[in-house]
């Protein structure tokens, strides 16, 4: 019955489609994790009345973070072709869209981490600094663990962001769902196709929302 | 042990300068229970936050253990703090760790291996009666025992003084009490020195042994608790002291005893210490053929001991009422005459 409703999708083609996708993310989501954290534990430090108080340096990271947020994404990618070419050797597959998904969304992940470490108590950080902890010691054991709940959370919306980013860099042909959508679905007028990898990617990303939603309850004690 | 000579912080804005602390000068020593009392904006948190330099003062030298706090670098000032413990109003314990973890942590801090640190922290949460509760998270518990938490992490580096910031002005009456008992067996058991911020009369009267009162960043008067009490010079003092005995404001309640009668005389008698549990009226109703009165009365138990005063009639011959004053003067009970009501 499925064949007759979806007479053009290849299922061999659809879970490799899905491979590079599922790849892509988990890839991007990792770099983007480590990437926007440091970002944004800049952004929070170098603040007023914070442990590395500097004005101009938060305003370069500030400047920074709120350019790269601003270029519309698929144009980001086309900026990045010689980066990509130059760090990878090439500017199609899958790995090829890393960077630009990468440099893509960490600076809004990294407000998000930054929004996260504001709402961490700021008695608790004075009662460390008391204790005699190190920057670096309130870094790892105070401002970090009191705001993984909103960095998990933070990361999960920009992980199924990063999904709509895999689909779009398809296009330029990265390869995945998005891809597989537009080449044999879209040009082909395959409408099924279209479908078939639409309802895939819903399916990821609800089981994104619910692995993060999940995860951001079970550490929150809050 | 503690020695603060003219410590003075000032807060600069744009516009204008705050003179939050200024010019005071403290002698704490060894095991005291050191309260500083004064009304909020008074530069209270502030002074106790120049002690482990949590604020850096604008002047003056803090001496602790002969050590000057002020000229410590920074990596020296970090191994002074975790000598220095700290509980604060809102507990300030990390949500994210357990109550075990939340004790462990300063062990941590200073750099006690894993292994070692398990006796400590058992030990600690034993001694402020957690057991029990010790992989419990902070959200799990009553305000009284988070406070609890703080008190075991404060003490985990075995410190030499303990800080208090308002550390009981966010809890009830009963949990108060209950807290300010730990402090004290915490205070005799370790012979650790505490200095306690506090707002509350009834604190500084229920623990400490000596108070320093604060007013818009001046030391306005500071002793012994007792003394402190019973002559309070200050306008604030006085209102402090006055929360602790409602009654003493009602001083007009007396007018209706007083009358030039000779055979009658309003007198207030000052007990203090050891004197506040003597038998002195009947004692002076038994030797002496004079009528005894009893108009109105306190007793405020301290650490150094109870102070109360009582408001008697004496009424008998005006000889005798002599004698029985003079008698009264001999047992060391302070004795006023109240002649008219102000």
């Amino acid at each position: 019955m499925l064949t007759n409703i979806f007479p053009n999708v290849d299922m061999e083609k659809m879970w490799v489609a899905t491979y590079e996708t599922l790849y892509m993310t988990f890839i991007s989501v990792l770099g983007t994790f480590i990437l926007g954290i440091l970002l944004g534990l800049l952004l929070y430090l170098t603040n007023k009345g914070n442990l590395w108080e500097n004005k101009s340096l938060n305003s370069i990271v500030a400047i920074i973070v709120n350019v790269s947020r601003a270029i519309p994404f698929i144009i980001l990618i086309l900026l990045l072709f010689p980066f990509t070419d130059f760090l990878l050797g090439t500017i199609r597959g899958p790995n090829a869209a890393l960077p630009a998904l990468i440099v893509g969304s960490a600076p809004f992940y990294a407000r998000l981490v930054e929004i996260g470490l504001r709402e961490v108590d700021k008695g608790v950080i004075e009662a460390a600094k008391a204790m005699g902890a190190k920057t670096r010691t309130i870094i790892f054991k105070v401002l970090l663990p009191e705001s993984m709940p909103a960095l998990i959370s933070g990361i999960t919306v920009t992980a199924i962001a990063l999904i709509s980013y895999t689909a779009m860099a398809g296009v330029i042909g990265a390869g995945g769902l998005g891809d597989l959508a537009y080449m044999e679905g879209f040009q082909r007028r395959n409408n099924d196709v279209v479908l078939a990898c639409t309802i895939f990617i819903v399916v990821i990303v609800f089981i994104f929302q619910f692995i993060g939603d999940w995860i951001s309850k079970r550490i929150d004690h809050r | 042990m503690i020695t603060i000579n003219n410590l003075s912080k000032t807060f600069k804005t744009k516009d204008h300068t705050v003179q939050a602390v200024d010019d005071v000068s403290i002698d704490i020593e060894k095991g005291d229970i050191y309260g500083v009392i004064g009304y909020s904006g008074a530069g209270k948190s502030t002074f106790v936050r120049l002690i482990n330099r949590l604020e850096d003062p604008t002047d003056g030298e803090i001496i602790l253990n002969g050590q000057d706090m002020t000229d410590l670098s920074k990596a020296q000032l970090r191994l002074e703090r975790q000598k220095i413990g700290m509980i604060f109003q809102h507990f300030n314990l990390l949500w994210s760790r357990t109550v075990y973890e939340n004790i462990a942590f300063p062990l941590e801090i200073a750099g006690i291996p894993k292994a070692n640190r398990e006796e400590k922290v058992l030990e600690l949460i034993e001694l402020v009666g957690l057991k029990g509760r010790e992989n419990s998270y902070p959200s799990q518990l009553s305000g009284g025992q988070k406070q609890r938490v703080g008190i075991a992490r404060s003490l985990a580096n075995d410190p030499k003084v303990l800080l208090c910031d308002e550390a009981t002005s966010a809890l009830d009456p009963e949990t108060t009490d209950d807290i300010l008992d730990l402090l004290v067996s915490i205070n005799e058991k370790l012979d650790l020195t505490i200095i306690l911020i506090t707002h509350e009369m009834h604190v500084i009267q229920k623990i400490c042994h000596r108070v320093a009162v604060m007013e818009q960043g001046h030391v306005v008067e500071q002793g012994d608790v007792l003394d402190v009490f019973m002559n309070p010079q200050s306008k604030t003092t006085k209102r402090f002291v006055q929360q602790l005995n409602p009654q003493e404001g009602s001083v007009e309640e007396l007018k209706d005893f007083i009358t030039s009668d000779e055979r009658s005389k309003v007198v207030k008698l000052h007990f203090v210490g050891h004197n506040a549990k003597r038998a002195l009226i009947s004692d002076v109703s038994k030797q002496f053929d004079i009528n005894v009165n009893i108009l109105q009365g306190s007793i405020s138990p301290t650490q150094e001991g109870a102070y109360g005063t009582l408001y008697v009639e004496f009424q008998g011959e005006p000889e005798t009422i002599e004698d029985v004053m003079n008698y009264v003067k001999t047992t060391g009970v302070g004795v006023e005459v109240i002649d008219h009501v102000d």
